[in-house]
């Protein structure tokens, strides 16, 4: 490097940035040496890609307060663009590539290579294609279409791109997430290539062993701040270390007391649960599940994203995700096949998306409407809708839930996000199920809204309801289950009863199994 | 409680196009020195348009659903009308001109419904492909000529007058009079009970006085109506047809869980097969029941015009999509009802008429058709700020 340039490619000074009600990023600063790979690591939900957006410029200069110094300037990028033509590159996690177009098409998207009049020259397209593409060991043409190519190849792609774009600092945005332990060791070994070459890099990863292998040094983002800067010039950083500085927070009083009085009695259970992803059907995203649900119960599934919670939930009410679904499902003792979410309602069954907008809610419509929605049998005679009865229950759930509304005629688009959980939640007590499937029910809500909904939780199992909670946030689980599964990549890889498990063991518990893979994978 | 204070903004944005249609409609009446509040003009108004009305309301379905449009819908009345006629012709018993074009509509629309919901064709290149397929079929049918309606029998049924004996006499209707004062007087009783029964059971009633005095402005309208079909003809068979139609199409999409069902799946199609009900099956009735009403139409049509060629109906589907979205349905899906579509017909109707009236040319109707239909999007997705799938 020439005599003049800093020891540091990037720093990110004093990052604020507000969204209506919520400090997305607090002062935060994010210092990467030149020719370097930095690890961000937070839960999620911690500011990660808020201040990767900031950096790109897909939040605009001026839409936050704080300084960039990019490779010596001050830096006020606008767009994507602006952040691109000096060489910075963010690969997202969903893939951003074509399917009906070829990986060269693809990779020159937006910055063709143009000839006489404006046409395009293929001819240096697809040669410039070719080279960038053996750098990252793609052995493909470059005339094949995006579509024709697995997931792991897709990702090559898109670093074959960001490499066509002359990049001097490449962003990964839980590059490894969709990928198998081979696909995923191969990438990161190619990371470290590229660092010889001196390609700066930062990867944002929830997979702590692979921060562990790859980065020199890793910096620790929780609750929109940054907590700390770790040095891992050895590669041998215990993850334990990481882990204390990531859920490192108190846990007093963000839970409601709650009696446990969990009885014997088996109202679900589900064994050999297998399920195939229902285009990729060769990738199996459950592999041999087995798990029972008690009355009065609060069960957690806990685990990274992608680890197979969400998939094996839809996939037991009513196959509503999936393929080759195969496996035996119990409601109170009595093997169920159930056809359809229909099916899944009538035996008692809820599943509470964690996506409430698009899964959820119908946002255009009224409260009213969204909470009787999955049982409309009860509010109506021979198909005839009582609007007053209607009514009426939907009061009863708004003030049961202490749903924050003007009325139950209000459209449910207007609300809060908590409230807006808050009728997602009425509606499928409404439909009175015996077992409740909760997919991060506390996603994207604020604090207080958070303990409303725990509260509900315990109205639930207090009524002899059995809950199944899938959450990303450990210390949420630890505080309201009884008990608490963990998964990773499809797998159940452990059971804790909620007296003996701890934030580092269900940690644990899911790397160790990771390493294992990675070590078979070698 | 402040509810029952008069807001004139939200009382603007609830009751825009039935403002916009009164002044269309005193526009109009100006413009032509009264001839359009004629009794004859009066009653010809919803007869002119009865295949809109009743089009509108099945089209109000697909738009439902996510703003999806049956562009098939002239052709299928073509088919229809081409069946009818062709049958009467050949001297069947009109029952059977009314069954088998019916008939054909059911199989025209359980097909287009079952690929559109099960086999996921789009609808719009679905009913597109329909739109030339029962075309073509149609003018098979009429071997390219023009066939006369001629059946007196087939034309009673349709495009008569009711006529009470001992009331109704060779240039006064009094039937009409007097059926339009019951039904306007049994329409705000009917109200009055309802809201007394509200109030007994404790249900809210702060809308009680609103929906009241909403009831007398229409029991009035019905009256006025009464005494200009008094003074023509007295009441068409086909005001009857009309009405029923429209009555339970109205029923159905706001009081039934059937009904409730399209908008869940144009609101939100994901959040609905989670709650357990099939988007598939809404599909297909919204296409079933398209194609039945066109078929209906071309019954109606046919009669109407008292004959039948292989242009008939051409780009009638336009006319329905436009009420429609004229009357407040969401293009995007998911919201619309089916008094605003027969308000957003009828200022169509009177537009049309209006124009005629008044000798402005055919190409200028065009102009102002198009002109209103864009305002009226417009303003929908402007007022609601509905972005769509951006």
């Amino acid at each position: 490097m020439a005599g003049k340039s800093t020891e540091f490619i990037l720093e990110m000074k004093g990052i604020t940035k507000l969204y209506p009600g919520v400090k997305a990023l607090d002062n935060v600063n994010l210092k990467v040496k030149r020719g370097e790979i930095h690890a961000l690591v937070g839960e999620n939900g911690a500011g990660k890609s808020t201040l990767m957006n900031v950096l790109s410029g897909t939040i605009r200069f001026g839409m936050y307060t704080g300084n960039i110094l990019y490779d010596g300037d001050y830096c006020e990028f606008r767009t994507i663009h602006d952040s691109e033509k000096k060489g910075i590159v963010i690969i997202h996690q969903e893939l951003a590539l074509i399917p009906e177009l070829t990986i060269a098409e693809n990779m020159f998207l937006g910055n063709e290579r143009s000839g006489k009049l404006g046409k395009i020259n293929w001819d240096e397209t697809y040669k410039l294609a070719a080279k960038q593409m053996k750098r990252v060991g793609l052995k493909e043409s470059p005339s094949v279409l995006v579509k024709d190519i697995g997931t792991g190849k897709q990702q090559l792609v898109e670093i074959a791109k960001a490499l066509s774009k002359d990049v001097k600092l490449l962003i990964l945005d839980e590059p490894t997430s969709s990928l198998n332990e081979e696909d995923s060791k191969m990438l990161l070994d190619m990371l470290l290539a590229f660092k010889e070459e001196g390609l700066t890099s930062i990867i944002i990863t929830h997979k702590l062993n692979e921060v562990s292998y790859v980065a020199d040094r890793i910096t620790v983002i929780r609750d929109g701040a940054t907590i700390e800067t770790i040095d891992n010039e050895d590669h041998n950083i215990d993850e334990d270390r990481i882990i204390q500085g990531m859920v490192g927070r108190e846990l007093t009083d963000r839970f409601p007391a709650r009696e446990h009085h969990v009885s014997n009695e088996v109202v679900f259970e589900a064994q050999d649960w297998n399920v195939y992803h229902p285009i990729y059907t060769e990738k199996q995203v459950d592999k041999n599940v087995n798990f029972k649900v008690h009355k009065g119960e609060v069960v957690g599934f806990s685990g990274l994203q992608g680890a197979g919670r969400t998939e094996l939930a839809m996939s037991l009410f009513g196959k509503s995700f999936g393929s080759n679904i195969t496996g035996h499902e119990f409601i109170n003792g009595r093997e169920v096949f159930l056809k359809n979410e229909h099916d899944a309602i009538e035996h008692g069954l809820a599943y509470v998306t964690e996506d409430r907008k698009t899964n959820g809610l119908v946002l255009s419509d009224t409260i009213a409407r969204n909470t009787t929605m999955a049982k409309m049998s009860k509010i109506a005679s021979k198909g005839i809708i009582d609007y007053q009865k209607e009514k009426q229950y939907a009061i009863e759930f708004a003030n049961a839930m202490k749903t924050k509304t003007p009325s139950v005629e209000q459209q449910v688009g207007n609300l809060s996000g908590g409230n807006q959980q808050k009728v997602l939640l009425s509606k499928w007590m409404f439909a009175e199920p015996e077992i409740l499937i909760l997919d991060e029910p506390t996603r994207g809500i604020d604090v207080g809204a958070k303990y409303e909904i725990y509260c509900i939780i315990n109205e639930m199992v207090a009524q002899g309801k059995a809950v199944v909670m899938i959450s990303s946030e450990l210390p949420e689980l630890l505080g309201m289950c009884d008990r608490i599964y963990v998964m990773d990549e499809g797998e159940v890889v452990g059971e804790f009863e909620a007296a003996e498990a701890t934030q580092e063991k269900i940690m644990k518990a899911i790397l160790s199994h990771n390493n294992d893979n990675l070590k078979e994978a070698n | 409680m402040n509810t029952s204070t008069f807001d004139a903004k939200t009382f603007i944005k609830k009751y825009t196009m039935i403002i916009a249609l009164v002044v269309v409609f005193v526009f109009f009446t100006v413009l032509t020195g009264g001839k359009l509040t004629k009794a004859q003009n009066v009653s010809n108004l919803l007869l002119q348009n009865a295949y809109v009305l009743i089009m509108a309301c099945g089209m109000l379905l697909c738009i439902l659903t996510g703003g999806n449009v049956d562009l098939s819908i002239g052709s299928t009345l073509c088919l229809s009308a081409a069946l009818a006629a062709k049958s009467l012709e050949r001297g069947l018993h009109p029952f059977l001109a009314i069954l088998i074009p019916m008939l054909v509509a059911v199989v025209i629309g359980a097909w287009q419904g079952w690929l559109i919901g099960y086999i996921h064709i789009p609808p719009f290149i679905c009913t597109l492909a329909g739109m030339f397929l029962f075309r073509g079929f149609a003018r098979v049918v009429l071997n390219s000529k023009t066939i006369p309606v001629m059946n007196d029998d087939f034309l009673k049924l349709f495009t008569s007058y009711i006529k009470i004996g001992g009331l109704d006499e060779k240039h006064s209707f009094k039937s009409a009079i007097v059926v339009g004062v019951l039904v306007a007087v049994g329409l705000i009783i009917f109200k009055i009970v309802s809201n007394a029964a509200k109030s007994k059971k404790g249900y809210d009633t702060s809308n009680n006085k609103s929906e009241l005095i909403k009831t007398a402005v229409i029991g009035v309208l019905i009256i006025v109506y009464s005494t200009k079909l008094y003074a023509y003809k007295g009441i068409p068979v086909m005001l009857l047809w009309i009405l029923a139609v429209v009555l339970v199409f109205h029923f159905v999409t706001s009081s039934t869980v059937f009904g409730r069902y399209f908008y869940a799946v144009g609101g939100n199609e994901k959040a609905t097969k989670l709650s357990g009900i099939d988007p598939r099956k809404v599909y297909f009735w919204a296409y079933f029941w398209m194609s039945v009403l066109a078929g209906f139409s071309g019954l109606l049509v046919a009669s109407r015009i008292g004959s039948v060629d292989g242009n008939m109906g051409t780009s009638y589907e336009m006319d329905a999509i436009a009420s429609c979205f004229i009357g407040g349905a969401s293009a995007y899906g998911g919201s619309g009802n089916v008094p605003g579509v027969m308000v957003g017909a009828i200022l169509l109707g009177v537009i049309n008429q209006g124009m005629s009236i008044y000798g402005l040319s055919d190409q200028w109707q065009y102009v102002v058709k198009g002109a209103v239909l864009l305002v009226a999007v417009v303003f929908d997705v402007v007022s609601n700020h509905k972005t769509g799938k951006s």
